[in-house]
């Protein structure tokens, strides 16, 4: 049990060089072999879950070793309740997404299979750092991999659509990196230890200022709108497996930032901007929605569809209350499974017909009756069906929102109407109706290697969807932990207001009326 | 008999040696094409830097006080010579390919080596121009080495007008500083300002902006960088390279010097003057080398862009902002050496193969080479986890620190910009497919050697930097003496 997250981190790369050095070749070998080291890593993850203690927010399964003592950098790693989830889910997809590349990439395996490895570490890395530097070195060090994913093995305007891709992110990092450097430079310049960090209290015009840094970072990744403009190009032109890495992890990781970061660290700053944030996320529910209504590539419609359901988990954040953030968490991995696995339906679609528009499609139905079955489950869980696993994470996420602010409840639960129209209509028009054209006539249907990608998602979207506790139990501590920093902020806000106001109101002598 | 104190310079006499003997064996046998001469270059640089190394922690001061040895300059000597070191091994074969294969190369290379160390370890104004005077002579020379084209030459009469101009105010410059404290000592002129014993301060304050011109020309800062690109793009690609990393590097080891010992009073005034030169240098570099399709141009102008950032720690000026020039210097010499190997390797003989698109596909012609260029550029650009990430986190956080926040933030955003030019050799490396008329790139031995050294290098700053941190950290300790 010690080292786990070491090991979870550095093992996909250890998998990575060995199949560098000796894949050169032997095709059948590296996607083995990628598939075996991934499905390690995931068993491995397993312990984490199981092993999690779920009445406290401290860090748990903390390593530290210290790194960089001429600054205070330190090796250092540790997951919550936030963290657990998310590294459950990204050892999940990547066993899938190496499933799912089985017959999709032909050329330059090996390159692509050690891209996968790297990019899982990078991930991990990111949810487990506790330290400054060590968090920002993975934030950037996944980038590359993800790029070369998209640029090497994706569609038509992969170059464009990788390079935006980096900009995008690095702009946003970038500004990042000087926040960080401020909050180490302001908090006593010793160290960069996160934990350590927070015990600092920060003036109240810095918090503004670092917020805001850290905040463009995380939504540009998140993506918010209106930085999200990256997300349809890479989304579209990544490979099936890229696609499913970038909607069903990376998006997560701005997400996760807002609430490891923001949150906790620049609590006044946060509630400041509470107003400001919450529109922007209700911005991204509608337009989204409305987006991927018009669209008539099924990939694009399901990018689009990723900004909509974020939104939603950004208003469940900035809620602020325990069902808003516990919502976010949840729906942050049914977003996961639910987008992942659209994604996944299009590439074994788009495998045998080399469309992805719904004009091309259309009766998949009576041709491709396991397909269409996932494909509806699939679907009912994007939308947020009852009995499966988006529903809960949207009901808390609105019950959350509309007690802290009716009108947001309302306009998000008009995202819950769009999702069902968008969804539900693209799947008329690709499955149901008369068989169009020809050639969907003679379609295979879903094989067993992809069959068996597609029923550990929807076995678990049903256990979620109806024993969500499984998660939630384990999130609740440390949601707990976030919040309250937020309420000692709000209180002392608050406390000072009172103050004032009784200023105001006290009694001078000779005159007993207030003061104006 | 005046104090001379020979073990102070015991490094340069090493390397002295090596560039007489070198000549000597030249003028005696001339047939033997330059490889003997580049062994016996390779051992002096070596044994040069056994004897640095052994020399760390040592201090003392030489020739009356002209020349000091102190971790700064050991420092600085390892950098120089790691530099000429990577440069011998990516010359032979560039050398024989261009049929430029002459014993004079090394000793010219020597010559400037020992310039750069003289630069370094100068405690006086006339020894620090001694050593800038033989580092340029060499240079102009070196530059033009190529003489059968007629770029090189050209590049050479340039180098040779501008940087005699270019001395021309450094000179004047010692000069003024010279009629205004009656000193050119650093030390000396240092207590004169402390006590406040300078009458005629407008003369030291002129004195003091030649000075940083002439220096500023010497790294190649904006505004005084034109020469720069055009030097770059028509030196033989051997000779950019060490220009790239080695003067560059004696250049900030000799301002740091001056602006910490003899000129700190004057602190309030060359910090604004750093600052616009940092901001300015960085933005102008790092935007010209986006247009650019050569890819030696576009280094030239990444290498202004990269004197910008070292600025910046220069503008910092505290513990911190020294020690992270030096590491930065030190890690620069390894990540830019290398990306000139890449491209002595990928062009042809008579500099073709020097476009941008020349590099299509190259991850599949080579794939070595493709992952060591991607390390390079990364490491330039600033990505994790490699040196040059770790370099600019430390300036940046150096200037943080002193309070320099809006010079930080522009300087993440040129580091922005140039992930654009950067990752588009990468782009092209693993995204493109190999033009009709590519030619499978061979690489020698030393080459070779000299790639990987580099690209091992940069990863392992970048991810066990500790040691070379506290390296940089203890130098400063001794500068601020």
């Amino acid at each position: 049990m010690d080292n786990i997250l070491s090991n979870l981190i550095f093992l996909p790369v250890i998998g990575a060089l060995i199949i560098m050095a000796l894949g050169r070749g032997r095709e059948r070998f590296c996607r083995g072999f990628a598939l075996f080291v991934s499905g390690v890593v995931f068993l491995l993850s397993i312990p984490l879950y199981t092993g999690f203690q779920e009445n406290t927010s401290q860090m748990q399964f903390t390593e530290h070793i210290p790194w960089i003592r001429g600054i205070g950098a330190s090796y250092s790693l540790g997951i919550d309740g936030i963290s657990l989830p998310l590294v459950l889910i990204t050892t999940f997809l990547t066993v899938l997404a190496i499933l799912a590349s089985w017959t999709a990439i032909t050329s330059r395996v090996r390159e692509y299979m050690a891209a996968m490895l790297f990019l899982e570490s990078g991930m991990l890395g990111v949810f487990c750092a506790l330290d400054l530097l060590l968090f920002y070195v993975f934030w950037e060090a996944m980038l590359i991999p993800m790029a070369l994913l998209i640029g090497v093995w994706g569609g038509e305007r992969r170059i464009y659509a990788a390079v935006k891709f980096v900009l995008f992110t690095m702009a946003g990092s970038v500004l990042m990196l000087v926040g960080i450097l401020v909050l180490y430079t302001k908090s006593g310049g010793t160290t960069f230890d996160l934990r350590a960090i927070s015990e600092a209290t920060l003036p109240r015009e810095l918090q503004t200022w670092l917020f805001l840094a850290f905040f463009v970072s995380f939504a540009i990744k998140v993506p918010l709108f209106p930085v999200h403009t990256w997300l349809p190009d890479a989304h579209v032109e990544a490979p099936t497996a890229g696609s499913v890495l970038l909607a069903g992890v990376l998006l997560k990781m701005g997400t996760y930032g807002l609430v490891r970061f923001c949150l906790p660290l620049f609590p006044y700053a946060a509630v400041r901007y509470l107003p400001a944030i919450s529109a922007l996320a209700l911005v991204g529910i509608v337009y989204g929605a409305l987006v991927s209504m018009v669209q008539q590539d099924i990939k694009k419609l399901v990018a689009y569809s990723s900004v909509s359901h974020l939104g939603f988990v950004v208003l469940g954040i900035f809620a602020l209350n325990a069902q808003g953030m516990n919502g976010a968490i949840l729906q942050m991995i049914n977003h996961g499974l639910s987008t992942g696995a659209l994604f996944l339906m299009v590439g074994m679609i788009y495998e045998r017909r080399h469309t992805r528009e719904i004009e091309d499609y259309g009766g998949l139905a009576r041709v491709v009756p396991v397909f269409s079955a996932f494909f509806m489950i699939v679907t009912l869980s994007s939308i947020g069906l009852p009995g499966l696993n988006g529903f809960v994470g949207e009901f808390l996420i609105l019950i959350g929102a509309y007690r802290a602010n009716p009108t947001y409840g309302v306009i998000a639960a008009t995202g819950v109407i769009l999702a069902a129209v968008y969804m539900l209509w693209m799947y008329q028009r690709v499955v149901f109706g008369e068989v169009r054209h020809e050639e969907n006539r003679g379609l295979r249907d879903l094989s067993a290697r992809e069959v068996a990608i597609l029923v550990p998602i929807v076995a678990g979207m049903l256990w979620i969807g109806v024993y969500p506790n499984a998660l939630l139990n384990k999130s609740a501590a440390s949601v707990n932990g976030v919040l309250s920093r937020i309420h000692t902020e709000r209180t002392m806000a608050v406390e000072g207001q009172r103050s004032a106001v009784s200023d105001q109101l006290s009694v001078k002598p000779g005159r007993l009326t207030a003061d104006r | 008999m005046p104090d001379v104190n020979w073990t102070v310079i015991a490094p340069e006499l090493v390397v002295a040696a090596s560039a007489l003997l070198v000549l000597v064996m030249d003028i005696l046998a001339p047939r033997n094409r330059g490889v003997a001469s580049a062994w016996v270059t390779l051992a002096g640089t070596c044994l040069a830097l056994v004897v640095a190394y052994q020399q760390w922690g040592n201090w003392g001061y030489g020739f009356n006080a002209m020349v000091i040895l102190d971790k700064y300059a050991t420092f600085f000597n390892v950098v120089f010579l790691t530099g000429t070191g990577l440069t011998v091994f990516i010359s032979t074969g560039y050398l024989r390919r261009e049929g430029a294969g002459r014993g004079e190369y090394y000793f010219l290379i020597l010559c400037a080596t020992l310039g750069m160390m003289l630069m370094a370890a100068g405690t006086d104004l006339v020894v620090i121009f001694l050593g800038v005077e033989l580092l340029s002579l060499s240079l102009y020379v070196l530059v033009g080495f190529t003489r059968g084209r007629a770029e090189s030459n050209e590049s050479s009469l340039k180098y040779l007008l501008l940087g005699a101009f270019a001395t021309g105010f450094l000179l004047y410059g010692i000069a003024l500083i010279y009629g205004a404290v009656g000193t050119t000592n650093l030390q000396r002129i240092g207590s004169a300002l402390a006590q406040r014993r300078v009458e005629n301060l407008p003369l030291l304050l002129a004195g003091t902006g030649l000075l940083l011109v002439g220096l500023g020309f010497k790294v190649a800062a904006v505004p005084f960088h034109m020469w720069a690109p055009d030097v770059y793009d028509g030196a033989p690609t051997a000779i950019t390279a060490f220009l790239s990393a080695g003067p560059k590097a004696a250049g900030f080891a000799a301002l740091l010097r001056v602006l910490v010992s003899a000129l700190d009073s004057l602190r309030p005034e060359w910090s604004a003057a750093l600052w616009v030169l940092a901001a300015l240098t960085m933005t102008v570099g790092n935007l010209a080398a986006i247009s650019q399709h050569s890819i030696k141009r576009m280094l030239a102008y990444s290498s202004i862009a990269h004197a910008g950032y070292v600025l910046v720690a220069l503008t910092a000026m505290n513990d911190q902002g020294v020690s992270s020039a030096l590491f930065y210097l030190f890690a620069y010499t390894f990540m830019n050496i290398g990306a000139f190997a890449v491209v002595i390797l990928v062009s042809r003989r008579g500099e073709e193969g020097l476009d941008l698109r020349d590099y299509a596909g190259l991850a599949r012609r080579n794939p070595a080479l493709a992952l060591a260029m991607t390390v390079f550029m990364l490491s330039l650009a600033g990505f994790p986890p490699t040196a040059g990430f770790l370099g600019k986190f430390y300036i940046f956080g150096a200037a943080v620190k002193a309070g320099y926040v809006s010079l930080a933030i522009i300087g993440v955003l040129n580091s922005l910009v140039s992930v654009y030019f950067y990752l588009g050799v990468v782009v092209n490396m693993y995204m493109k497919d190999p033009t009709e008329n590519a030619r499978p790139v061979s690489v020698g031995p030393s080459a070779a050697f000299a790639t990987g050294l580099a690209a091992v290098a940069t990863l392992v700053i970048g991810i066990a930097p500790s040691w070379c941190l506290d390296l940089a950290r203890e130098t400063v300790a001794s500068v601020l003496m």
